[in-house]
């Protein structure tokens, strides 16, 4: 592999791959949260959440891109504080192109999760209840097994998202290579150089080999507990 | 001692007003009624799936519910036992982890080794521990549900119409598992039915709820043979409920003589064995009445007893009446014409001799 790939190009596959791997697990977390809220929850303010939540989906990514250096940027309300407080700083670093991959791929985690929070039997849930399961308990051993196919395919939507995700990326924390140069990023640079084609090509087929594998997994995946939890 | 139930709730639901008060003392209290009379509701709020506005709910003297002292223990505070009309089994889990499910939430403090042993052979589910709900015919499922229930240390059952969803086999496959619960077990049950064969062969205590509140409630052989009820629309067919005992046979007839607080009863004698005591049902419309004891007829069951109560003229044109008679010390239901009631001259006090068919005595 090596020897087929330059160096700077392996090294915008690994860090593509790290950025999308930190996105989908930082994210998910929150996305749970935010899905079980907007499936169960009853509270003030319940669309405009859910707008917010898919807004990244609607805006220019970048916008969104933009929107997130003002934020986070070093000068930023949020990134000034970042900083002061813990030393953290998101803007031109591999952190923030987590942070903009996460951003973009979370609506589509959060809708996927909520599908399927919303499609599990709530009376099944009563009769754990009248079993003696504390309301936590319940959502511990019988909604999150239920939703775990949602919760799978979520995750697979906001790698996938991650891996692709090019302006919401170049506008927060540019295109430095070996630090905020991603796949979408590096195919992109190549092809703005004389004799890049090759090099755009060889990631391109990387690009490709990546989400079909991770599309094939997340289906074998499916199946496993799908098989599992053959619903009545 | 305390009533092993009592409740009143009052809760609106929409359109519909649940207003209900019972109290029994019975081992399987069935809740009788049309679907829509709020059988159901009445079972949530036992079971603490519905908050009533107002009301209580106290099993074995302990307070639940009461919406005056502003208790009201949440479900999974309460050990109840719900078995739904679906099974609501838990579809990732296997059957050993769904009976063994409740059994794990019960407070330490209460927790009992778990007798999955007894309640295996109980209901005759051992072969089934490693399988998933999903292989699951819809009996095993039920029973599957019932055992679920009873491994978490229940205070009461209660059973929502556990058999509407299965056909006649599976019904009759399940039947004598909860006659067993109700005989061997100490837990009290609620059981939810609008089926009559049902409910006559399982209660002990009946309660008739109508639109929404509880229209009648004593033990099963009285509700079932009172005049009033059987007069009422969507009401119980009335009829008897004995109890006998197999005393001997006529074998060259093929017949069993029965001794029931009512009178001796003949019967086919089917697979009855010495000393069995069964539960026995005559429907009121297979009673005839006779002034005189009735000599060359084919029936050979007479009871005699007396006119206790005589209901008022039902059925279209008022052509139907409802009577009760004291045999023995056994209630007995009629239902006759009222021109019959007016020719015999039956009144409560009358000396009658009832006659009925063996092929009617329906044993269960």
């Amino acid at each position: 592999m090596n020897h087929w790939l330059s160096p700077e190009e392996w090294t915008a596959v690994r860090l593509s791959l790290i950025v999308a791997t930190t996105a989908m697990l930082a994210s998910l977390p929150l996305g749970l949260g935010v899905a079980l809220l907007l499936a169960r929850g009853r509270f003030w303010g319940k669309s405009l959440l859910d707008a917010l939540v898919h807004m990244p989906l609607i805006l220019p990514p970048v916008v969104t891109g933009y929107l997130l250096l003002i934020g986070f940027g070093r000068r930023g309300l949020i990134g000034q504080f970042l900083y002061d407080w813990f030393g953290i700083v998101l803007s031109f670093r591999w952190t923030g192109a987590a942070l903009a991959c996460a951003v973009m791929g979370f609506p589509l985690m959060v809708r996927a999760i909520r599908l399927s929070i919303e499609a599990v039997d709530r009376r099944l849930e009563d009769a754990a209840g009248t079993l003696g399961a504390s309301p936590l308990w319940v959502f511990l051993v019988v909604t999150l097994p239920l939703c775990l196919p949602g919760i799978l395919a979520g995750m697979i939507l906001c790698f996938a998202k991650a891996m692709g995700e090019f302006g919401a990326t170049i506008t927060f924390v540019s295109n430095i290579p070996g630090e905020t140069q991603t796949l979408p990023s590096a195919i992109y640079t190549f092809t703005q150089v004389p004799g890049g084609d090759a090099g755009a090509m060889r990631l391109t087929l990387i690009s490709i080999a990546i989400s079909v594998t991770a599309l094939f997994l997340s289906e074998l995946m499916a199946r496993m507990i799908g098989r599992r939890i053959a619903i009545e | 001692m305390s009533a092993v139930l009592d409740i009143a709730a009052r809760h609106r639901l929409g359109d519909f007003l649940l207003d209900a008060r019972l109290t029994s003392e019975g081992r399987l209290t069935a809740l009788f009624g049309a679907s829509g009379s709020g059988k159901t509701s009445l079972v949530n709020v036992i079971g603490g799936l519905i908050r009533p506005e107002a009301g209580h709910v106290r099993v074995e003297g302990e307070t639940l519910v009461d919406t005056e002292g502003g208790i009201f223990l949440p479900k999974h505070r309460r050990r109840i036992g719900y078995v739904f009309q679906e099974a609501r089994l838990f579809p990732h889990l296997t059957v050993r982890q769904n009976l063994l499910f409740g059994h794990w939430f019960v407070p330490r403090a209460v927790r009992k080794p778990a007798e999955l042993g007894k309640v295996l052979e109980l209901l005759g589910i051992g072969h089934l521990l490693q399988r998933r709900p999903g292989a699951l015919s819809g009996g095993e499922k039920q029973r599957v549900a019932i055992g679920r229930a009873l491994l978490a240390e229940p205070r009461l059952l209660l059973m929502d119409e556990p058999l509407a969803a299965l056909d006649e086999a599976r019904k009759a496959e399940i039947l004598p598992y909860i006659e067993r619960l109700r005989d061997e077990t100490r837990i009290p049950i609620v059981y939810v039915s609008h089926a009559l064969a049902e409910v006559a062969r399982l209660a002990t205590t009946i309660a008739i709820v109508e639109d929404g509140r509880i229209a009648a409630c004593g033990p099963a052989g009285d509700i079932l043979s009172r005049p009033d009820l059987a007069a009422r629309p969507g009401a119980p067919e009335a009829s008897s409920l004995l109890t006998g005992e197999v005393v001997g046979f006529d074998e060259a007839f093929g017949l069993a003589q029965l001794r029931t607080r009512a009178g001796p009863l003949t019967i086919a004698r089917g697979s009855l064995r010495a000393g069995q005591k069964l539960k026995l049902r005559v429907l009121a419309s297979d009673v005839m009445l006779s002034l005189e004891p009735p000599a060359g007829i084919s029936a050979l069951n007479v009871l005699q007893g007396r006119v206790a109560e005589i209901g008022e003229r039902t059925g279209v044109g008022g052509s139907i009446v409802h009577l009760r008679l004291v045999c023995g010390d056994a209630l007995v239901a009629a239902r006759l014409t009222a021109k019959s009631v007016e020719a015999l001259g039956l009144a409560p006090g009358k000396i009658v001799h009832a006659v009925i068919k063996s092929v009617s005595v329906e044993t269960t």
